[in-house]
């Protein structure tokens, strides 16, 4: 048995204590007037200077005009060949308002918009880690899988994370069901009021789908299907440590079976609710698949991670370099998966050259060049290279290295799919990112540790664990 | 001159991998192992050392990467310049990504066939050559070791090698080859 030492739970109560802050400090410093927007900015421009500050100014107007106007294909053309130039068309065609006043409007929702996305981004973060977790560890049963059982109870630790984080995720969808925010663009009913001046033909064409008790009503219904399979796995694969036969093990491989065709359904359409909906224009057919291989590279890697960290301190003695050797295949695996997904998105987005899609690259492109290209470097260039050798992924802390530059790339893989809708130009990684961040991590070291105490660190009656102790390569 | 081995014969890799793990310990000298299919983990059993084809694969996959850089730059760049789906910028850098899977499927192409050809010079094999393996047996369902038995007790060898589960040993002059 494990038991969770002091000095882990102070290091993550610390996390979570400081992360707590920042959020908090986030919030509190988020803008609350256009007064409050405009001293701001007058701050940053004397900082960045002059020159920086101006073409920003100008592509917000852009933004702002594709946020709040009907956009058909072909405006979204022109668009696209002349942002500016149309955006100071549409403010004087369809606003009377000053537009230095509703530039600054548009900033403030930004800038409020941004301790909410900060927030969101970093608690789906720990939660797709758990969920990948969960599907890994499916997979493994499923798949009847000879070297993993020994690796079982890391699995069930991390996975253990997973009801905390639906109910940190499902409260923060109520948030902006309930308007505390509006990160989530489309679920402003103004949007689908076509009486409004703010109607959008696009979302209202989606609101079939894209409404409010639908996307809670999914969104439900998928974290108590995840959250029951993980709970009557776990309780199964305890009970087969006492087990006479393997009846335990026979139901969780059915199970497992069941849930994995469950989970590849959910989690795609998860994927458009919680992150393409940020978008609500712009749609990609593999989203779904590109959120599932960032989930499970994240997974593996932390799998990987809690695993290496279990043994330095002695314990799982009977896991070998050729488990580490076989976690660090799948993050190399893994790692090429969505970098070739990735790329299949983005080819052929940026080849049809297509308005109503190459948006979502332009936007990313421009204004978030260094997290969008430092992020290929860290999830593909970098694990490509430090992982490729058979040798180096038997090295512990070559594989700890590998992962925690994943862990980071994959952050700011969220993080770019999020911000971009939600913030516009208005970002920077500051406090309330890394301060969600901390707190999360904190939390997610927290929950996992504790689960990993609460059951013998190796499965006793599983009818693959004595391969899986001499597993070798 | 003519060197005596001998040829163990065995119907089970597992009990193959414990003989060759005894043989090894007693050191005595396995010449080859000769197996009907591969059996997972004998190089490491037998001492072999590790394969450096994984080190030529990367040269070739880099050659071929660089094979297709400099083609697809001629070819749609420098020779005769095309319009990429309505991106006329002749420059190779901003049409980049039209590119990369062919960069990939040359990288794949050159590192495969290179590897192969590799292997097949590196083991000596080319078409028509005749086959090496001293019982055609091996090529079915039985494991054969030949261990060299020019040096030592071949008394005390043959029972060594009855204990570790041979079905049939055989002692067998062979002109030295090498």
């Amino acid at each position: 048995m494990y038991t969770l030492p002091n000095k882990l739970k102070v290091f993550a109560l610390v996390f979570m204590v400081l992360g707590a802050v920042g959020i908090v400090a986030g919030f509190l410093s988020a803008p609350k007037t256009t007064e409050d927007v405009a001293a701001m900015m007058a701050e940053a421009h004397h900082g960045e200077g002059h020159e920086s500050a101006q073409p920003g100014h100008g592509s917000a107007h852009a933004e702002h005009a594709m946020d709040h106007h009907d956009m058909s294909a072909h405006e979204g053309a022109e668009m696209h060949a002349g942002a500016h130039a149309e955006a100071a068309n549409d403010h004087g065609a369809h606003t009377e308002a000053d537009p230095h006043q509703e530039h600054l409007e548009h900033v403030m929702h930004q800038m409020q918009n941004r301790p909410w996305s900060a927030l969101y981004i970093a608690s789906f973060f720990f939660f797709m880690i758990a969920l990948g977790a969960l599907a890994f560890y499916a997979i493994q049963y499923a798949a009847q899988a000879g070297w993993s059982p020994i690796l079982f109870r890391v699995m069930e630790g991390v996975t253990g994370y997973l009801p905390v984080a639906s109910v940190v995720v499902f409260v923060l969808l109520l948030a902006s069901a309930f308007h505390l925010n509006h990160i989530f663009h489309w679920m402003d009913p103004e949007l689908v009021n076509p009486e409004s001046a703010h109607y959008d033909k696009i979302i209202a064409g989606k609101s079939g789908y894209l409404n409010v008790p639908f996307f809670l009503i999914r969104a439900l219904v998928f974290l108590l299907g995840w959250n029951a399979y993980r709970w009557l796995s776990r309780k199964n694969s305890i009970a087969d440590d006492h087990a006479q036969d393997q009846s335990f093990f026979k139901k969780n491989f059915k199970l497992s079976a069941g849930f994995l065709v469950f989970f590849i359904v959910t989690e795609s359409i998860m994927s458009w609710d919680w992150i393409m909906s940020f978008d609500p224009h712009w749609f990609s057919t593999l989203f779904g698949w590109y959120v599932f291989a960032g989930m499970m590279v994240c997974a593996i890697t932390v799998i990987a991670l809690v695993t290496i960290y279990l043994k330095s301190q002695g314990y799982l003695e009977e896991v070998n370099d050729s488990h580490i050797h076989d976690l660090a295949k799948f993050m190399f695996a893994f790692s090429i998966f969505w970098t070739y997904l990735w790329f299949s998105q983005f080819m052929l987005i940026w080849y049809a050259d297509i308005p109503e899609e190459v948006t979502y690259f332009v936007t990313r492109i421009e204004q978030y060049k260094l997290p969008f290209f430092g992020m290929i470097a860290m999830n593909f260039v970098f694990p490509l290279l430090l992982l490729m050798n058979s040798d180096y992924k038997r090295v512990n802390w070559f594989v700890v290295m590998a992962g925690i530059v994943i862990l980071a790339g994959h952050y700011l893989d969220v993080f770019n799919m999020v911000m971009p809708a939600t913030v516009g130009e208005s970002w920077t990684i500051g406090v309330p990112e890394i301060g969600s961040l901390m707190f999360f991590f904190g939390l997610f070291v927290y929950v996992v540790f504790t689960t990993i105490t609460k059951a013998p660190l190796v499965p006793k009656n599983n009818p693959f664990i004595k391969e899986s102790k001499h597993f070798h390569y | 001159m003519a060197s005596k081995v001998i040829h163990a014969l065995y119907n089970d890799d597992d009990i193959l991998m414990n003989a060759v793990k005894t043989v090894r310990a007693e050191h005595y000298h396995i010449e080859e192992v000769y197996t009907p299919f591969p059996v997972h983990g004998l190089d490491k059993a037998m001492g072999l050392e590790g394969t450096r084809i994984a080190i030529t694969s990367f040269m070739y996959g880099v050659l071929g990467l660089t094979v297709a850089v400099l083609m697809m730059n001629f070819i749609m760049i420098e020779d005769w310049p095309q319009d990429i789906g309505g991106k006329p910028s002749f420059s190779y850098l901003e049409n980049m990504p039209a590119f990369v899977p062919i960069m990939f499927e040359m990288t794949v192409f050159f590192a495969a066939h290179l590897m192969v050809i590799t292997f097949y010079m590196r083991s000596k094999l080319w078409p028509f050559k005749k086959a090496e393996n001293p019982d055609p047996r091996t090529t079915d369902d039985h494991f054969l070791m030949a261990i060299d038995a020019g040096h030592g007790d071949v008394d005390a060898m043959m029972k060594v090698l009855e204990a570790t589960g041979a079905v049939e040993l055989n002692i067998v002059e062979q002109e030295q080859a090498h």
